[in-house]
């Protein structure tokens, strides 16, 4: 039951992923395919017994930050524009395809060396509790770095936003 | 959960959603008609038979059906099809963490009054939710047209901007019961407080004095953070979209908004989200902040306790369990006649207006309230300890 649950997890994940790059016909389509990407990836997590983070990644990625790209593209109407400025650099787009396969190959070179079993977790793990535990215990440093991060990145919007105003 | 009684709840989910669903829009048509002095739906009829204009719902889904389902030219048709029902699942999916009981123990079966008892509950109903903005925005990108166009545009940034106050207002909650679990909520909302136990402490009154604790408050979610429950309340109505908030649909300005392209039961889909929606709302908001199964001041394990002797423990168990379901569809329909009532009482709220609401009042209150919330639970610890 969780290996095919994981070949369809990782298969849409996959399938979905090329879709984002592969679909030059219409940006919402990409989109899409990013948004089914994620939630693919969040079946996978919670199949690792961390279902707070799965929860969260359909959340935020799926259900926000999708959401935002959707809206920006229709706001712009970008309707079947196609691909744009690759075609005309060639050195950029053999880069590309060299990166990708040389990752590719790499990855499937680490993962055929060894397979490895479903991760035994003790009882709680994943939990809110577990992930609030160990964000204000262990990585409470991070936490509080992230959220300055994020404020910094909230006081730079304002000030985008104010100078267009004026 | 043994398999047996995972089909009990899910038979008795499925029961109260059918059941529901339909009966929502005879429910809207008479209570606007009542508010509106006029006598509302009571044409329809099978053989003379008028049930108070519930046969209403049955003739509206045979002409939902068995209307043209129409595609426009230059409609992106696969997504066409399949918005009405991204808008619809995610609705019907929240109820599976949403308890209306609590577990029984009777003839040897362990029942538990929950689909999908999560330990992260409230945050599922979220992500779902979340997904569910899809639903009415690729509606109106995927007609081909500039109406549905706006209406899109409208949905996403209306509902991205009250997905970020629904999430923030109801953390003071969780703060002071500590989970995420709804049926877990449910049974702490089952406990009291002494309303004045604080004078005790500070020794403003007689040690003996027994009157403090006569006065005792349930903890129910609505006693404990008044004011969130109306914001949580106020940003579930925008991500339903229904007025006052419904400046997506703007009938006066973008004729239907979003789904101006849909026809026959493919429109029946996105006016059914919506009532499904409400349902999930007050039920939502029954678990959360309105004690969930439970009646006030009784607990309900010292319930099945004291009936025990009387009826015998599978009877007691059965019974509490009937009692509890009851007690909270009477809850959740006292919450649907209020969003009803708030339906039919404003008017639509201009699209800035709208925004001021989510960014400039929720989103400031909410944050304040996490502040506030912190400080109570400092000074009770204080006062408990």
């Amino acid at each position: 039951m969780r290996t095919a649950l994981f070949w369809i997890f990782s298969l849409a994940a996959v399938a979905s992923a090329l879709g984002v790059v592969g679909n030059l016909r219409s940006p919402i389509n990409s989109a899409l395919s990013l948004v089914v990407s994620m939630l693919a990836l969040a079946g996978l997590y919670v199949l690792l017994e961390a279902q707070f983070v799965g929860l969260i990644q359909v959340m935020v990625y799926a259900g926000a930050i999708v959401v935002l790209f959707l809206f920006v593209i229709m706001l712009l109407n970008l309707r079947g524009s196609g691909a744009s400025g690759a075609e005309s650099q060639p050195i950029v787009k053999a880069l590309g395809a060299l990166v990708v396969v040389a990752a590719t190959l790499w990855l499937a070179r680490t993962l055929s060396s060894g397979r490895a079993p479903w991760p035994d977790v003790e009882q709680g793990f994943g939990t809110t509790r577990a992930i609030g535990e160990a964000l204000y215990t262990d990585y409470v440093l991070s936490v509080q770095v992230a959220g300055v991060l994020l404020l910094a990145g909230i006081v730079a919007a304002v000030v985008l936003a104010k100078k267009k105003i004026d | 959960m043994a398999t047996s009684t995972v089909w009990v709840s899910i038979f008795l989910f499925a029961l109260v959603l059918l059941a529901f669903a339909p009966i929502m829009t005879w429910v809207e048509r008479k209570q606007s008609a009542l508010m509106q002095d006029r006598i509302g739906a009571n044409r329809a009829s099978i053989l003379g038979f008028k049930a108070l204009g519930l046969i209403h719902p049955l003739a509206d889904v045979i002409k939902m059906i068995t209307k043209e389902d129409t595609i426009p030219t230059g409609a992106h048709r696969f997504l066409h099809l399949v918005s009405p029902f991204i808008a619809v699942a995610p609705a019907i999916i929240s109820f599976a963490v949403i308890p209306y009981g609590g577990t029984y123990e009777m003839w040897g079966a362990h029942i538990s009054l929950c689909v999908a008892d999560l330990d992260y509950g409230v945050l599922f109903v979220f992500a779902i939710g979340s997904i569910a903005t899809y639903g009415s925005m690729l509606a109106g990108w995927a007609g081909n047209n500039n109406f549905g166009m706006l209406g899109s545009i409208r949905v996403s940034a209306q509902m991205i901007s009250y997905e970020v106050a629904l999430g923030i207002t109801v953390v003071g909650l969780f703060m002071i019961f500590g989970t995420l679990r709804l049926t877990d909520l449910g049974v702490m909302q089952q406990e009291t407080f002494r309303l004045f136990g604080f004078l005790e402490h500070f020794g403003w009154v007689a040690a003996d004095a027994n009157w403090i604790d006569w006065i005792t408050i349930p903890m129910w979610g609505i006693v404990l953070q008044p004011l969130p429950f109306f914001m949580f309340l106020t940003a579930l109505m925008a991500e339903n979209k229904r007025a006052p908030f419904d400046t997506p649909e703007g009938e006066s300005e973008i004729v239907a908004g979003y789904f101006i392209e849909y026809s026959g039961m493919k429109f029946g889909l996105y006016m059914m989200g919506e009532w499904i929606e409400v349902v999930v709302i007050a039920a939502l908001l029954t678990a959360m902040f309105l004690g969930g199964w439970s009646l006030p001041w009784v607990r309900e394990a010292d319930m099945i306790a004291a009936w025990t002797p009387a009826l015998g423990e599978n009877m007691a168990n059965l019974a509490a369990m009937l009692l509890a379901v009851h007690v909270f569809l009477i809850k959740v329909i006292v919450l649907i006649w209020f969003q009803m009532l708030i339906r039919w009482s404003m008017p639509r709220f201009r699209y800035d207006q709208v925004m001021n609401l989510g960014w400039k009042i929720l989103l400031p209150l909410s944050l304040a309230n996490i502040v506030v919330t912190a400080l109570g639970i400092l000074f009770v610890q204080g006062v408990t300890s």
